[in-house]
């Protein structure tokens, strides 16, 4: 029996999202993107660029929550949102508090916007991300209450809704994947909605629906199980890339409790 | 050339109720916090605030000076939310316009370039059109007929950015990675003041730094304040990293009233000089 850990299949979950992406700015926001992000650059896609989170370009793939590399140029917030967003050559995974069938996303507030629940973060740069440059989701927790029917506030757009905006909220739209802690989602469903395109070794398609306040859409055929890692990708996570297990923070390993 | 050099004081005398104000750096970076106390010790009102927002608007919601906020995020970056934000988006005492990050860049460079508004992408599909009723689209005249948002200019009354170092006379430059939005809101600002860590004559500028770090020319100042520590707690790089166990404090303490109303006694009752010394105090408390 395999021992790779829930956060193991959601590394190389992540890090396929970027495989094919070529020459492009990886953003990855937030602990396991990262990881998947840097697995990729070591692997499936070494012209990845990537930034320390701040201004500078990085040469390689250092460990989480190390920036020091070689340096190989600039990127302030400035040109992040000028010369990459608007220019296109960029692959963002964002999180999401709450994601919906058609692939609207949220992270500004929950509840009614003029008088929120609870503030978020804003709807930060996830509007123009999602008409102009590659982007994928992040969900650390699969429930009911994050994958939800409707988003409160449409911060990240999905097809539907670009399409209604017209062609230039739809000509460079590109929103590709959902990885959760459960599985990989994708927006090939009808009427461009969320579909399953693999679930996690362990994890069964109900588990998956049970944990979603809408019906995933089912591919042709049996749902997938995420691939295994190789032993060179298993390497690269535990010794190099998060030898200090930071990964199992954000995904603890199946068994142990919440 | 006549010096530029005021007190904080003198930039506060500046400001009028009911102005706009845009405040430089980003989420709990390079802020000009020593201008921003100074506007907490004045009877200052009914400000809007234009901010890639941080503790800079957290206070000044506070405080009940904001009325209005334009906004992408509020984030103490270290901290992902802003609690002192977060509690008047949840109570709603103030009023808010909630903008994609580059909408509201491209705001402040149509401000910046006198123009009324300029065409971006972002928005189109998203809820800031719906929660923001004012914006408005506009048709590409060219064949291709494309319905874009047109992006209203953030005209700013003022506009209070920090520098690393600057001269007398306006010229500023930063020292950190990122020059942020800082040129842009001095631009966007009928008059823009800095603060800095330390004036230094003009040849000085360019001792020990790269030509490029001059983000600030004398045609865009109107004063230049010089205040040691002045975007305390938040980070100015590479002079000193941010006061985490500071804004730690400063976080907890915005959870409960009793707890702020310490808190804004320890730090925030006095002058500038007692908010510093009394940081210099908590540091050497938490060491």
């Amino acid at each position: 029996m395999s021992d790779t850990s829930r956060a193991e299949y959601c590394a190389i979950a992540i890090a396929d999202c970027f495989a094919d992406d070529g020459e492009i700015m990886g953003s990855p926001m937030g602990l396991l993107p990262s990881l998947g992000a840097r697995l990729a650059k070591l692997t499936s896609n070494p012209l990845l660029m990537i930034t320390d989170g701040e201004a500078r370009i990085l040469q390689g793939a250092p460990p989480l929550g190390v920036t020091e590399d070689v340096v190989e140029g600039w990127m302030p917030f400035r040109l992040v949102l000028e010369s990459v967003v608007t220019y296109g050559k960029r692959h963002v995974m964002m999180g999401a508090t709450q994601i919906d069938r058609e692939g609207n996303q949220n992270i500004s507030a929950i509840g009614d916007w003029a008088q929120p629940k609870r503030q978020l973060l804003g709807v930060r740069g996830a509007p123009g991300n999602t008409v102009n440059n590659k982007t994928s989701y992040w969900v650390p927790k699969h429930s009911a209450r994050v994958f939800v029917e409707h988003v409160d506030i449409v911060s990240g757009v999905g097809k539907t809704r670009a399409e209604a905006a017209g062609p230039a909220a739809t000509r460079f739209h590109d929103v590709r994947r959902v990885v959760s802690d459960l599985g990989v989602f994708d927006f090939e469903g009808p009427g461009h909605t969320m579909r399953f395109v693999s679930v996690h070794p362990g994890v069964s398609v109900e588990d998956v629906q049970a944990a979603s306040s809408f019906a995933i859409a089912l591919p042709d055929g049996e749902v997938p199980t995420t691939r295994e890692p190789s032993p060179g990708e298993l390497m690269l996570i535990r010794e190099m890339l998060d030898p200090r297990s930071l990964r199992d923070r954000e995904v603890p390993p199946a068994g142990a409790s919440a | 050339m006549p010096s530029k050099v005021m007190s904080a004081e003198d930039v506060i005398g500046r400001i009028e109720d009911g102005m706009t104000v845009g405040i430089g750096g980003w989420g709990s970076r390079r802020k000009p916090m020593a201008l921003v106390r100074a506007m907490l010790r004045s009877d200052l009102k009914d400000l809007t605030i234009v901010s890639y927002a941080g503790p800079d608007v957290g206070l000044l919601l506070q405080s009940g000076q904001a009325t209005k906020v334009v906004y992408a995020f509020a984030t103490l970056d270290s901290i992902p939310l802003e609690p002192l934000f977060s509690r008047a988006r949840q109570e709603a005492t103030a009023s808010f316009r909630e903008w994609d990050e580059g909408m509201f860049q491209t705001g402040l460079r149509a401000a910046a370039q006198r123009l009324p508004f300029l065409p971006v992408r972002a928005g189109l599909g998203s809820a800031v059109l719906e929660n923001d009723p004012t914006i408005r689209t506009v048709t590409s005249p060219y064949d291709d007929r494309q319905e874009l948002v047109a992006v209203p200019a953030l005209e700013l009354d003022v506009a209070l950015v920090h520098m690393n170092r600057a001269d007398q006379f306006g010229n500023a430059q930063y020292l950190g990675p990122d020059p942020y939005f800082d040129d842009l809101f001095c631009m966007a600002a009928t008059e823009a003041y800095v603060s800095t860590e330390q004036v230094i004559d003009t040849a000085g500028l360019t001792v020990d730094a790269a030509l490029q770090t001059l983000l600030l020319n004398r045609t865009m100042v109107a004063g230049v304040v010089e205040a040691p520590n002045g975007a305390h707690f938040t980070a100015c790089t590479p002079t000193y990293e941010r006061d985490e166990k500071f804004q730690k404090a400063y976080a907890t303490a915005a959870k409960s009233p009793e707890d702020w109303a310490a808190f804004r006694e320890r730090f925030l009752s006095g002058s500038e000089q007692d908010y510093q010394d009394a940081v210099l105090a908590f540091g050497q408390e938490t060491s």
